[in-house]
C-alpha cells in the first residue's frame, strides 16, 4: 500500500508560543510554523497501514522553502519519503487553489516511475490520500475533501478506526456520524480513496508481530529524521506542469472581504472573597449556593 | 478465529532481570523469543533494595549474559558491609565484609528503571534477531489453555498468543503461576515487605560521609529495637548520586505489631546514624515498596507445569541469607537455565521435557540448594518455635545472656560473618531484635546525631510519584470488606495508614440498620501494586492494565 499523508503548516498556537499584537492580529513572524495538530491522526492511520499492509508512506506539503521543518515533525511521527510542493506562483492560495496544486503533485507521484509505489491502482497513483481533520489556523476543512474531487476519489471523512484489504482493493472504516462520538457507522470504500481521519482516531494493533513492525518502524523514521533533507523531494509549479492562472492567488476564487477582531472575553469576574471563619459570610455562600445544589 | 492466533516458539512475560537473562539464553540458542512487558518501559513497575550479586559458584552471571552491564546498568559496588546492632542511641557496629564476600565474585548498587531499561534494549536486540522481540506496555493476564493444555498467553492489548513454552519471570505477584495454582498469596509468613525510599545525595557528599572514592560503596544494615517488636531490619546502600534507604519485615510480624511500614521507615531515617549521614542532604525523591518472597517458605520446589515454566520472584525465588538478601542473581541463573533447558529439549525434539529439564538443573546448579537450605529445614524445626525463642530471648536478656555477650563480643562477630550460620538462623525475633539490642546495650557506642529534617509524610509520598490511573477500572477489588477479613490492609499497606484519609485502604465508620460498624474500603489509585493486600486482606487481585498504574523513575 502507498498511502500520501497531506499537511500543512501553521503557526503554533499553544499558549507562550503564539504572538498577537496590539489588535489581535496574529504575528506571523514572532510565532513559530508546526506542523498541523490534527495531521498527527492521518500519519498514524498511514503508519497503521503500512504496519499491517506493509509498503510505503509518504508525506506531501505546499508552502515555502521554510516549511521543511514541517515535514521534519511529520517524518518524526512517521515518513519514508517528504513532498513539499513550492513555488513563488502557489503563494497566497485559498483551498480551492491549493487542492489543484495538491493533486497535481498525487498525480506527478503516480506519473513517475521513481516515486510511484502503488499496490491497486493502474495510474500508479498512491493508494490512500490520508488528511487530518481540519487545520488549526484556517479550520475550513475544504482542501482534503476538495483535493479528493479533484482526484475523483471516495472520500471517508471523521474516521476513527481503519482496516485495510488489499485483496479485496477495498478499506471498511469506523467513522463519526457528524463528528459526535455517540453515533458510529461502518463504512466501505473501493481503493483508491481518500480518508480523513478524526482527532478521535485511535490506531489498533491486537498482534505482537504487528507491535514489533511499528516498533522498528518507529526507530528508523527516528533515524531517518536526522537526515530528512535526504529524503525530500521538491517539485515547483513548472515540474508539476501547472498553469499560473490555476493556483496561487490568482487561482483563488475567495475573497476575504475584512476581518473582525474576535470580542475578547471578559478577563474578570465578580467575585467576592470570604474568610472562612466568618461565619456570617459563610452562610451568605451557603445561601447562594443553595439554588444550585440540586444535584443538577 | 482461533486459527488466527500468533506463535511464538517462546513468550517470556516480564522484562526484570530474570526475563531478560531466559530471553538472552533462547535467543543465543536460536529460539524464536517474544518478550512482553507491561511497564511503559523495562524497569518502571519494578522496585529492589537493592544489591545484585555475581556468586562464583552461580551458573549464570548478569554481566556474563551481558557484557558492560557493570559499566552501563548499575551503581556503585560494595566494597565495604557492616551491621549495626541499635538500641536507642547506643550502637554496636560489626563488620560483614567477610560475610557478604563470601561465594561473590562482585555485587553492586542498582536501581531498577536505568538497570532494567538497559537489559531491555539489549534483549530486544537479541530476540529481534529471532524473529521476535520485546514490546512494553502488554499486560500478560493469564493462561492460553487449549483442550485442557497451556499453549501460551492471554493479554489486555493482544490477542492470545500460543507458545512452546512460556517462561512466567512475572514478578513476586506474578498472575501467571496462580492462574496455574504454582503459587498463592495465603501465608504471611511466606513474605516480606519491603519499603524504600530514594534519597539524592551529591556524589562528593556521598565520597565524604561514607568514605568511599569513585569505584566504592557502602552497605550498611540495621537491626535492634528501632523498630519497635517487629522482626526485620534496615538497609541503606550508596548510588552514584543517591542513597538507597529502606526496611525489610516480615510480613506476618508487620500484621502481628500492626505496625505501619512507613512509620517504621522513618525511624530508620532519623535515628542519630541516618542523622549524620544524611545531616543538610534530606531529599526523598522516591518511595516505593514490594513484597518479596521468603524462599526458604516460598520457593517452589517444582516451578514448572505443562509449558509454562516460572522463575525469579515469580517463583518465589528470593534468598534471604540472614542479614543478606539475594534475589535478582538467582532470578538471572533460574532465567538462563530456564531458556537453556528449553534450547535443549527443543534440540532433543521433547519440548515438553523443557519443564523436567529446567527443575533438574535447579538442583544439579545449586540453586534450589541455596534457596531451601537443608540446614534452615533442620534448625527451624527446632528453633521456631515459640517456648524455644522466648527461652532463648530470656536467657540473652538475664544477667548471665548479657555476661555471655560481653564477653564473647568479637566471637559474634565472627559469627555474624557465617555463611552456614547466616542460612539457618531461625525467622524468630532472638535475632532480629533481642540479640542485636543486647548487643548494642552491652558493647554499643553512643551516637549523637540528630535529625535536622522531618521525614516526608505518606500524603507527600504519594503525590510525588507518577501515575497513570486507568480510571473506572480498578485493577483490585475488595472481596470482603469486614474487619477481620481485610482490616490488617489498612496498616499494612505501605501507601495506607491508620488516620490517613488519601491511602488506598482506609477504615471507616458505616451506619446499618441503626447499628455502626467498621468498613474497610478501598481506593486503588495511590497503589503501587506492591501486593501487600493480596495476602493480608480477601482482594481479587490484579496488576493494572499495561502502561497504567503507579511508574517508578528510580526502582
Amino acid at each position: 500500500m502507498h498511502s500520501v499523508v497531506l499537511t500543512k503548516g501553521v503557526p503554533d498556537f499553544r499558549e507562550g508560543q503564539v504572538s498577537f499584537d496590539e489588535d489581535g492580529h496574529l504575528e506571523r513572524g514572532a510565532t513559530p510554523t508546526v506542523m498541523n495538530p490534527n495531521d498527527e491522526f492521518a500519519l498514524q492511520a498511514a503508519l497503521q497501514t503500512k504496519v499491517k499492509q506493509g509498503g510505503r508512506v509518504s508525506v506531501m506539503s505546499m508552502g515555502p522553502p521554510g516549511y521543511e521543518n514541517v515535514l521534519e515533525e511529520a517524518m518524526s511521527v512517521y515518513a519514508d519519503d517528504l513532498y513539499l510542493l513550492s513555488d513563488r506562483e502557489m503563494a497566497a492560495a485559498d483551498t480551492w487553489s491549493t487542492s489543484i496544486t495538491l493533486s497535481a503533485g498525487i498525480e506527478k507521484i503516480g506519473e513517475t516511475e521513481e516515486h510511484s509505489a502503488s499496490a491497486v491502482t493502474e495510474s500508479g497513483e498512491p493508494d490512500i490520500i490520508f488528511a487530518g481533520f481540519k487545520t488549526a489556523d484556517g479550520e475550513t476543512g475544504q482542501t482534503g475533501p476538495q483535493t479528493s474531487w479533484c482526484l475523483d476519489r471516495p472520500i471517508v471523512t471523521h474516521v476513527i478506526a481503519l482496516e485495510v484489504d488489499e485483496d479485496e482493493e477495498k478499506l471498511r472504516a469506523k467513522r463519526l456520524v457528524e463528528g459526535d462520538v455517540d453515533e458510529i457507522e461502518t463504512v466501505e470504500a473501493p481503493l483508491p480513496a481518500f480518508v480523513v481521519t478524526d482527532p478521535e482516531f485511535e490506531p489498533s494493533y491486537r498482534r505482537a508481530e504487528h507491535r514489533l513492525k511499528h516498533k522498528r518502524f518507529k526507530a528508523e523514521t527516528d533515524e531517518r529524521v536526522e537526515n530528512y533533507e535526504a529524503h525530500l523531494t521538491t517539485w515547483s509549479a513548472e515540474e508539476l506542469d501547472l498553469d499560473p492562472d490555476f493556483i496561487g492567488l490568482d487561482g483563488s476564487p475567495t475573497i476575504v472581504s475584512g476581518v473582525d477582531p474576535i470580542p475578547k472575553a471578559p478577563s474578570e469576574r465578580e467575585a467576592t472573597m470570604v474568610d472562612p471563619d466568618d461565619a456570617e459570610g459563610m452562610d451568605e455562600v451557603l445561601e447562594t449556593m443553595r439554588p444550585l445544589a440540586g444535584g443538577d | 478465529m482461533t486459527d488466527d492466533y500468533e506463535h511464538y516458539e517462546a513468550v517470556v512475560v516480564g522484562a526484570g532481570p530474570g526475563g531478560a537473562a531466559a530471553a538472552a539464553a533462547l535467543a543465543r540458542n536460536d529460539v524464536e523469543t517474544l518478550v512482553l512487558e507491561r511497564g511503559v518501559e523495562a524497569g518502571s513497575k519494578n522496585v529492589t533494595g537493592g544489591l545484585i550479586y555475581a556468586e562464583e559458584s552461580a551458573p549464570y552471571t548478569i554481566d556474563g549474559l551481558f557484557p558492560d552491564f557493570r559499566e552501563e546498568a548499575t551503581e556503585r559496588p560494595v566494597t565495604d558491609y557492616y551491621l549495626h546492632n541499635v538500641a536507642g542511641d547506643k550502637v554496636k557496629t560489626f563488620d560483614i565484609t567477610d560475610l557478604h564476600e563470601h561465594d561473590t565474585d562482585w555485587s553492586d548498587a542498582v536501581l531498577r528503571r536505568k538497570m532494567d531499561s538497559w537489559l531491555a534494549e539489549r534483549v530486544h536486540e537479541l530476540t529481534s534477531e529471532t524473529g521476535g522481540g520485546l514490546l512494553t506496555e502488554v499486560r500478560v493476564n493469564g493462561l492460553l489453555r487449549e483442550d485442557g493444555e497451556i499453549t501460551g498467553v492471554t493479554c489486555d492489548e493482544l490477542d492470545p498468543i500460543r507458545a512452546d513454552v512460556v517462561i512466567a519471570a512475572d514478578g513476586v505477584n506474578s498472575e501467571l503461576a496462580r492462574d496455574a495454582g504454582l503459587m498463592d498469596w495465603e501465608e504471611p509468613d511466606e513474605w516480606f515487605q519491603g519499603v524504600k525510599a530514594v534519597v539524592d545525595v551529591p556524589e562528593d557528599v556521598i565520597a565524604e560521609r561514607f568514605d568511599v572514592g569513585d569505584d566504592e560503596g557502602a552497605a550498611h544494615l540495621f537491626s535492634g529495637d528501632l523498630f519497635e517488636d517487629v522482626r526485620g531490619g534496615g538497609f541503606l546502600y550508596t548510588n552514584e548520586d543517591s542513597l538507597s534507604i529502606g526496611t525489610v519485615f516480615h510480613l506476618d510480624s508487620i500484621v502481628e505489631e500492626q505496625a505501619e511500614p512507613q512509620e517504621l521507615l522513618n525511624n530508620l531515617l532519623t535515628h542519630p546514624l541516618m542523622a549524620d549521614w544524611l545531616e543538610g542532604h534530606y531529599d526523598e525523591v522516591e518511595y516505593s515498596a514490594k513484597l518479596v518472597p521468603d524462599s526458604k517458605k516460598a520457593a517452589h520446589p517444582s516451578p514448572h507445569q505443562g509449558r509454562l515454566m516460572l522463575i525469579g520472584d515469580a517463583a518465589g525465588q528470593m534468598q534471604a541469607q540472614g542479614p543478606i538478601i539475594k534475589g535478582m542473581n538467582h532470578a538471572v541463573s533460574a532465567g538462563a537455565l530456564a531458556g537453556e533447558a528449553f534450547a535443549e529439549a527443543k534440540l532433543r525434539d521433547a519440548p515438553e521435557r523443557a519443564g523436567d529439564l529446567y527443575e533438574r538443573k535447579l538442583q544439579e546448579e545449586g540453586v534450589m540448594g541455596k534457596l531451601r537450605p537443608t540446614g534452615y529445614r533442620i534448625a527451624s524445626a527446632l528453633g521456631e518455635h515459640d517456648p524455644v525463642t522466648s527461652l532463648t530471648d530470656k536467657v540473652l536478656t538475664s544477667s548471665v545472656g548479657r555476661l555471655g555477650v560481653r564477653m564473647t563480643g568479637g566471637l559474634l562477630e565472627k559469627l555474624y560473618s557465617s555463611p552456614t550460620l547466616s542460612q539457618v538462623v531461625p525467622d524468630t525475633r532472638t535475632p532480629y531484635v533481642t540479640l542485636p539490642t543486647v548487643i548494642a546495650e552491652e558493647l554499643g557506642e553512643r551516637i549523637s546525631g540528630e535529625a535536622d529534617y522531618e521525614p516526608k509524610d505518606l500524603a507527600t509520598r504519594i503525590g510525588d510519584l507518577t501515575y497513570d490511573t486507568d480510571v473506572g477500572n480498578p485493577h483490585i477489588e475488595l472481596r470482603d470488606n469486614s474487619m477481620e477479613a481485610s482490616g490488617n490492609a489498612v496498616f499494612a499497606c505501605p501507601v495506607s495508614a491508620q488516620d490517613f484519609g488519601g491511602g488506598c485502604y482506609r477504615a471507616e465508620e458505616v451506619k446499618t440498620n441503626g447499628s455502626e460498624e467498621k468498613r474497610v474500603s478501598l481506593d486503588t489509585q495511590p497503589c503501587v501494586e506492591c501486593g501487600t493486600c493480596a495476602v493480608v486482606a480477601d482482594t481479587e487481585w490484579e496488576h493494572p492494565r499495561g502502561g497504567k498504574g503507579v511508574e517508578f523513575k528510580e526502582g
